[in-house]
């Protein structure tokens, strides 16, 4: 309740500021038109926009603070702070290497370019690279539990670290690092799989509803219907229940049934679009055409409507494979998806997630008023680092869908002809 | 009016025949499973004797299309069979159908908990996506309108798990303003509740506002190029009152839409969610009855959320024909 205030209390504080702003504004420059037309809304977005930014730049001074707990407690807003600081300025560069280098179309393309949208581009190609080249870049197999249990990233002695394990292990002494690498090749990897099997899917059903028409378009969009009634990861956990029935502990058996569950149930959103867009192309002369020539099913589906139908196929690949990657993640979490001694970044965060809980402490009053020695034997510094085994999975999955939603975005936006 | 009325009718029987079709495709799901059902309840004490006596028991013996139906009418009476681990203990009783805990009695409480939650941040995301959609349409294309995309198209695709780790470990951990646990009983005040029903809920608003927010701005944004809108800026009206009076009544059938679509969402949604924060809603029991492959209770989830999504849509689509009068009287 008395948060509530507080926020209430800032508002209407920050509301009198905006206001004050607005006139002090009007006064010294004589009404200026900006001044004198601007809105009250407006001068308040300055005010919270400034106050945003005294609070950014307060927590990551006392990050430096010289209380332990003080530091401990503003570490994590200084990561962030540090973090998109320094995706922006890769996202940047990446964008002046495009501008520098390339064919004159590419240039073009980088010189119109958002930072959003080539922050995107890097990360995927990054994560590509990751994903293909695993084996090499891993320090350790993914199976392998090399170290001692429970290191603390960071790989600082001080915080309870270890150089050799950059990230820290986990409860089993596996090297988070590598499993978070080998997690790239096997969830990016299975997603994209799945997204390919689901386009196959859909997309031969959605032309052949589209070329045949009639009484098999009625069957496959009726069918679709019901499928689409249910609610997708209900859906896929009731076929997956099934599925670990039947597998009875065979972790491959699991893998490949997920992988075939999640693709026919997406199937269903492809089959939508990729119906929509084959019925605009099957109306087309060169469609009569080929027809009145003789050409085999075959070849008026994947020769005459695909080529035609690729670019908002591609774009919806994007989204497809975003939607996928989280439905296989968030399975993986709740424990029915990929499953061990694969590495994957939904289960790594179930794992991790009792070490946020355990950082509670951090609150508590004997903790607050404890001297330096007590904190040290407590090891407070490698509570907090250990606190991001959770998060750091998370943050794999997130920056990427993050970016290809960017990268989407973008391409829509172009698409639609800049309008607005 | 009673063109109105035909049409709801109308969707509302598509809806029930989904439905009715949903709960089919549910059941022959679950008859997929190997092995016989009773030898699952029965587990090591699986002689044939009792396996055909808890048979006859459940009614299993019968065929499969008498089955199917004896198990619509029972839920749709809210009966959905006793739960596989209650069974369990039971067997070693001697009987099934005595134990008087059934999967409803199971699912009743944690379904209104589930409804607290999704209504809790319907609460909050509601009136917050529309004021921000409004704004950004207002502001578009300035540093605000910029912000606010790249903030809202983060948290759409970000997973719903890393949203609630980040905002336990800020808000809960780090500093201890909110239970990062929900613990709800049913002694609780209402003010209890919503402090520990928060953390969820504020997760859950972020991932729903950003969507609706989005769709709220696009659809006004559509409609400043029509002509009234036009006529309403060279009448002199400020820019706040042109999409306030003119603009977002006309937005309000996409808008409408969109809320419920989102709440429908939200009643799906739920499920990673209250794993996350030990929530004891229904989409908990869901997870859990999945691990510990409890068939009823699975099916009997199943058919709540499927009907929830169905509903949830089918207001969608009476509430944008009714707040669109071209859609109301079709040609």
């Amino acid at each position: 309740m008395s948060a509530l205030i507080w926020i209430l209390g800032a508002l209407i504080v920050m509301a009198g500021a905006g206001w004050l702003l607005r006139a002090v504004g009007q006064k010294v420059t004589n009404n200026a038109p900006k001044w004198r037309d601007m809105p009250f809304a407006v001068a308040f977005g300055y005010v919270v926009a400034a106050a945003a930014i005294l609070a950014v730049l307060y927590a990551f001074v006392q990050a430096y603070s010289s209380d332990p707990i003080v530091a401990n407690t503003y570490f994590y807003a200084w990561f962030v702070i540090v973090s998109f600081i320094f995706f922006a300025v890769v996202a940047w560069l990446f964008r002046l290497l495009g501008r520098a280098v390339g064919t004159a179309g590419s240039r073009k393309l980088f010189r119109q370019m958002p930072l959003t949208a080539s922050f995107g581009i890097i990360t995927i190609l990054v994560y590509a690279f990751v994903a293909i080249f695993a084996d090499f870049l891993a320090p350790f197999a993914q199976d392998a539990f090399p170290g001692a249990i429970n290191v603390a990233p960071g790989g600082d002695p001080a915080t309870g670290g270890d150089p050799n394990y950059l990230l820290g292990t986990d409860k089993r002494g596996g090297d988070i690092l590598s499993r978070i690498i080998y997690g790239a090749q096997n969830t990016v990897g299975i997603a994209f799989i799945t997204t390919l099997l689901a386009f196959f899917i859909g997309g031969t059903l959605g032309f052949l509803a589209a070329i045949g028409g009639g009484w098999i378009d009625q069957v496959l969009s009726r069918g679709i219907d019901v499928l689409m009634a249910i609610p997708s990861l209900i859906f896929s956990l009731l076929l997956m229940t099934i599925a670990l029935v039947w597998a009875d502990g065979n972790a491959t058996f699991i893998t490949v049934s997920m992988i075939i569950i999640i693709a026919v149930i997406d199937s269903t959103r492809v089959f939508r679009l990729s119906r929509a867009v084959g019925l605009g192309i099957v109306v087309m002369d060169y469609i009569e055409a080929a027809r009145l020539r003789g050409e085999k099913f075959g070849y008026v589906m994947f020769r005459e409507i695909l080529p035609n139908a690729t670019a908002p196929l591609l774009a919806e690949f994007g989204l497809r494979f975003c939607f996928v990657f989280l439905t296989i993640a968030s399975l993986s979490f709740l424990g029915v998806g990929i499953q061990a001694p694969l590495a994957d970044w939904g289960s790594m965060v179930r794992d991790g997630a009792p070490f946020i809980q355990n950082l509670s402490i951090i609150n508590q009053e004997w903790v607050l008023q404890a001297d330096e020695a007590t904190l040290e034997m407590i090891g407070i510094d490698k509570m907090v680092r250990q606190a991001s085994l959770p998060l750091i999975p998370a943050a794999a999955i997130a920056l990427l869908t993050v970016a290809v939603n960017f990268v989407v975005d973008w391409m829509l936006h172009r698409s639609s002809g800049l309008k607005e | 009016m009673g063109s109105i009325l035909r049409i709801i009718l109308q969707r509302l029987a598509l809806g029930v025949l989904t439905l009715i079709i949903v709960s089919l495709v549910i059941f022959a799901a679950v008859n997929a499973l190997p092995g016989s059902f009773a030898t699952a309840i029965l587990g090591q004490a699986a002689t044939p004797e009792a396996v055909a006596a808890m048979e006859q028991t459940l009614g299993l013996d019968k065929p499969a299309v008498t089955r199917y139906f004896s198990w619509l009418f029972a839920a749709v009476q809210g009966d959905f069979g006793t739960s596989l681990s209650q069974a369990n203990f039971a067997s070693f009783a001697g009987s099934v159908a005595d134990t008087g805990v059934t999967v409803a009695d199971t699912l009743a409480p944690r379904f209104r908990n589930t409804l607290f939650l999704a209504g809790l941040t319907a609460l909050i995301a509601v009136p917050v996506a529309v004021t921000l959609g409004v704004l950004a349409a207002l502001y578009r294309n300035s540093a605000f309108d910029r912000a606010t995309n790249i903030f809202t198209l983060s948290s759409i695709s970000s997973p719903e798990f890393f949203m609630a780790y980040v905002l336990i470990l800020f808000l809960a951990v780090l500093n201890p303003w909110l239970p990062s646990l929900s613990n709800i009983s049913d002694d609780m005040t209402l003010g209890e509740r919503v402090r520990t029903s928060m953390l969820p809920a504020l997760t859950l608003t972020l991932i729903v506002t950003a969507h609706m927010m989005r769709m709220t701005r696009a659809a006004i944004i559509n409609l400043l190029a029509s002509p009234y809108i036009e006529m309403a800026r060279l009448k002199g009206m400020s820019p706040f009152r042109v999409i306030v009076k003119h603009a977002l009544p006309n937005a309000l059938a996409p808008i409408v839409n969109v809320i419920a679509l989102n709440l429908a969402y939200l009643i799906t949604g739920v499920v990673v969610i209250e794993v996350v924060f030990v929530y004891p809603g229904i989409g908990q029991l869901f997870v859990d009855s999945v691990k510990t492959r409890d068939i009823p209770v699975v099916q009997a989830c199943c058919l709540i959320f499927a009907a929830a999504y169905i509903l949830l849509n089918l207001l969608a689509d009476v509430l944008s024909i009714i707040s669109n009068p071209r859609l109301r009287h079709p040609k």
